[in-house]
């Protein structure tokens, strides 16, 4: 058997290498343009389209691909030239326009300058160009589950396995299914979808299920606001998922599999059909895949989007076509999961690294990691940070290099607050927290989530209770309302953090959300509403000043909650004779003052800040002011003649 | 089917093997609170929280519902952690409960009204915010009336009427709005309903309701 199989792939390598190299045609240039959904927001398609015009019907044999997320999401869209046998490695271009795309094209496709002033950096080390690998942030970053997005074509399977694709799984067909389950077991490797359940141990539970009938899912829901990782892998990488989840599904023994992905997600959603498409075509899916006696396929279900869908029990049974609401566990889906059936349900990130894995080996992937979690996370930085995007880092790397290091510290000068990590169900950390090695252990002792990996990045313009209000909303409004403390709970604390920030509440109030919260954490049915009060747990934990101050002096000290503050002109940097922001206040709110001086009109000012954005930046003379009682009194109006 | 044998409240007690810590203390007079379970439902809802207990070895309080029995359990239905947990999740479906027990006609056999007098709750607790919703009562039915303002969604009649193989009615919505409604929100009495009042007899507050009892 063992021989069969490695000699079908063999085959299959070989065909797919020369079909690759016919297409590329070895020593032609290449061109790639980064059109997943980070890269097509910011013009990518327009940019594909400028490429193709100027290359003309003669020079259609030069090769233009689409590949997915490149990383350097702050730099879209994003373009890769490389010219066999030149002088340069591939060299990667940002921030790229349909006029920059067409001048690459004629100075460096059919030309020898390769423009260095639209390049970001060699995509690899070499003796002549400033490369990628030589910026500060790849000294902290280790690409494994992403290495291949936005390197190869994820539409293309050739590409894929030209590079060695399928080979973990067709080393995995030759071993032994519980040798597949122990190495993955060795490895140390634990899911990425947010809980961190050792993923060996989750396949074997279902491989020792009794049943004449198994499954497997991977979640792709991907609900939190701000997260992208597992779309960016979707997109650019779909074989690496579903070479995951064949190896998967070989070692716990089932037949069928689903890749569960959110509607909202239409371009993974065609690209993983594609590709499934694809692998089928080339018997990595369907009947005894790659001359092995496994038969296995995978079928794409496009969810509703409901945030709670994501969370597993809630998500089976919206693929049975009930409604998508959670149930008590146990028991678990490896147990007892789709139609009755064991069930495994791993997240994205999860089984992207399982090829990995078996390649390399279980021990290559335990040295890389810290204490008890093992490989590499991916995270998505956002809110008041420099380089917004996509990273990926060994676990146990600590907050503060994800943040300065990678993710360049925050913009303009201003001052680092907290980090919020985990999306809606993490906490908000303070910079106390900054040195802590990220792993899902020290994340939660410190009262966040590694959840999905959204980071947001706050700086001291954000309001704590504010944030820890938009969280809960967010969570609030996706309850699906089965469980008692989860629905009920979580709308009362919602109201009184609107009192909060109103400056209406009462300090024994805190003690009243405190005691919900952690009731609400002990209490509820399934994970959402145990994780829900996360939010306001820790920025209580961490800002309880802030909390009281908004209580005790009706002062908001970031100056953002919308009854503490309010706008001021101040009167030394007024320049009198300018009337812009007077021209721009949509309530006629400005006047000017006995002196010339402009003044807001509190009574009617709606604060909607366009006179801030209106005022000169040399002036720079409008500022919010809390407590009300700091107001100075207004001055009135210039008489008129 | 073997029985198992079980200390609740320092008191031994045996039940058949397979069934919740809930029942088993509800078959020999010890009392837990719960909206939401039905014996004969082996997925247990599990949604009103209030069956909450504490069992020697465990880290945190189980709801009594879902946790099987096993030999040699130790079972306390008073630890201070599991009523504090019962208390809240009771006070929250109270702050959002009409509580005008002296004009309903479930006064005296409701079951909001004896989980409070078992934890020592007040019917108007003032814990947390009165949240009411305002939803039109639906009397269309000849012979009941169903008050959604009232219902506390254990989901008991849902289940009931599935059960029966009517459907008639089920649950609408999601978070704080859901409800339970018959098919497109039309009047019951206009649904597939056929009166047989399974209903109203399992509901466990004033809810649904007979007609002849108002
Ligand atoms: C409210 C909620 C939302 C969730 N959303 C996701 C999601 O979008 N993607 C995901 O992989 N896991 C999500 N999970 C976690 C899943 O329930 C499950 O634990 C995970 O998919 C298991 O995969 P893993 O073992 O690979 O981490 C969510 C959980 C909850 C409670
Ligand atoms: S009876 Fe256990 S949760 Fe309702």
């Amino acid at each position: 058997m063992s021989s069969e199989i490695a000699s079908a792939y063999q085959q299959l390598k070989e065909t797919s290498q020369s079909r690759w190299t016919d297409l590329i045609q070895g020593d032609k240039p290449v061109i790639m343009v980064g059109t997943a959904t980070c890269g097509r927001a910011a013009g990518a398609l327009d940019v594909l389209e400028s490429i193709r015009k100027t290359l003309g019907d003669d020079h259609q044999d030069i090769p233009v691909l689409e590949v997915g997320c490149i990383g350097h999401c702050y730099a879209e869209p994003l373009v890769i030239i490389a010219k066999p046998g030149g002088e340069y490695p591939p060299l990667l271009y940002g921030y790229v326009t349909p006029e920059i795309a067409q001048l690459l094209v004629r100075d460096y496709v059919f030309g020898e300058d390769p423009s260095l002033e639209f390049l970001l950096g060699a995509m690899e080390t070499n003796e002549l160009l400033p490369s990628m690998n030589d910026l500060p942030r790849s000294t902290y970053e280790h690409y494994i589950i992403l290495e291949n997005c936005g390197r190869i074509d994820p539409d293309n399977i050739d590409h894929y396995i030209a590079t060695g694709g399928y080979g973990a799984l067709a080393k995995s067909l030759q071993m032994q299914p519980e040798n597949v389950v122990e190495e993955i077991k060795k490895s140390g490797l634990r899911g990425r979808g947010g809980a961190g359940f050792s993923t060996g141990a989750k396949w074997q539970i279902c491989r020792d299920s009794e049943s004449d009938y198994k499954y497997i899912i991977c979640n792709a829901d991907e609900g939190d606001p701000g997260a992208f990782m597992d779309r960016a892998i979707l997109e650019s990488d779909p074989h690496s998922l579903i070479e995951g989840i064949v190896i998967a599904a070989y070692a716990a023994g089932t037949q069928e599999g689903y890749v569960y992905i959110r509607a909202e997600y239409p371009l993974a959603v065609q690209r993983v059909t594609k590709a499934i498409e694809q692998a089928r075509q080339s018997n990595l899916l369907g009947d005894n895949i790659v001359g092995s006696n496994f038969s296995f396929d995978i079928s794409v279900f496009q969810g509703s989007g409901a945030f709670v869908c994501g969370e597993e029990t809630a998500l089976i049974a919206s693929i049975e076509g009930r409604a998508g609401m959670p149930h008590h566990r146990p028991p678990f889906p490896a147990v007892n999961g789709l139609h009755g059936k064991p069930t495994i349900i791993n997240n994205v990130k999860t089984l992207a690294s399982v090829p990995r894995i078996i390649d390399r080996g279980a021990d290559w992937f335990s040295g890389i990691g810290l204490n008890a979690t093992k490989g590499t996370t991916v995270f998505a930085l956002a809110g008041k940070i420099t380089n917004t995007g996509l990273t990926e880092v060994p676990m146990g790397t600590t907050l503060r290099d994800v943040i300065f290091e990678i993710g360049g510290g925050i913009p303009e000068g201003r001052q680092f607050k907290a980090v919020q990590i985990g999306g809606p169900s993490g906490g908000c950390l303070p910079e106390s927290a900054l040195d802590l090695p990220i792993d899902f252990d020290s994340l939660r002792d410190a009262g966040a989530m590694m959840g999905s990996g959204g980071m947001v990045i706050l700086n001291e313009d954000d309001c704590m209770v504010d944030v820890a209000r938009y969280f809960l909303e967010f969570t609030q409004n996706e309850s699906c309302g089965k469980c008692t403390v989860c629905r009920l709970g979580t709308k009362q604390m919602l109201n009184m953090l609107d009192d909060i920030t109103k400056g209406e509440a009462k300090l024994e109030d805190l003690v009243t959300l405190e005691q919900l919260a952690h009731d609400i954490k002990a209490g509820s049915l399934c994970n959402l509403g145990k994780t829900a009060p996360n939010p306001v747990l820790t920025t209580l934990r961490y800002f309880r000043d802030e909390y009281e101050a908004h209580i005790h002096d009706k002062h908001c000290p970031a100056r953002r909650c919308y009854n503490l503050m309010a706008y001021y002109i101040l009167p030394e940097k007024c320049q009198r004779s300018c009337d812009a922001c007077v021209g721009t206040c949509t309530v006629e709110a400005i006047y000017q003052g006995k002196t010339g001086i402009k003044v807001i009109d509190q009574d009617k000012c709606v604060k909607c800040n366009t006179c801030v954005e209106a005022c000169p930046p040399q002036y720079n003379a409008i500022t919010r002011i809390s407590p009300l009682s700091e107001l100075p009194e207004a001055m009135p109006p210039m008489e008129k003649k | 089917m073997s029985s198992i044998t079980l200390t609740i409240d320092n008191k031994k007690v045996t039940a058949p093997e397979g069934q919740s810590i809930l029942w088993a203390a509800l078959d020999n007079d010890i009392y837990i609170p719960n909206l939401c379970a039905i014996r004969e439902r082996t997925d247990p809802a599990a949604s009103c929280r209030l069956c909450f207990v504490e069992v020697e070895g465990k880290p945190m309080p189980v709801t009594a519902c879902t946790e099987p029995i096993t030999e040699g359990m130790v079972v306390n239905t008073k630890g201070t952690e599991s009523q504090s947990l019962a208390r809240t999740a009771l006070e929250l479906l109270l702050a959002s409960h009409p509580v005008d027990c002296g004009h309903c006609a479930a006064n005296n056999s409701c079951e909001l009204q004896k989980a409070a007098k078992h934890l020592g709750v007040k019917l108007n607790t003032k814990r947390y915010r009165k949240l009411l919703k305002e939803l039109p009562i639906d009397d269309s039915s000849p012979i009941f009336i169903y008050d959604p303002n009232k219902c506390v969604l254990c989901g008991k009649c849902v289940w009931k009427c599935h059960e029966l193989g009517i459907g008639a009615i089920g649950f609408a919505y999601r978070g704080f709005d859901r409800m339970v409604t018959s098919f497109a929100g039309q009047p019951i009495g206009q649904s597939n309903c056929n009166q047989c009042m399974e209903c109203v007899s399992i509901c466990p507050v004033g809810a649904l309701v007979a007609k002849e009892n108002t």
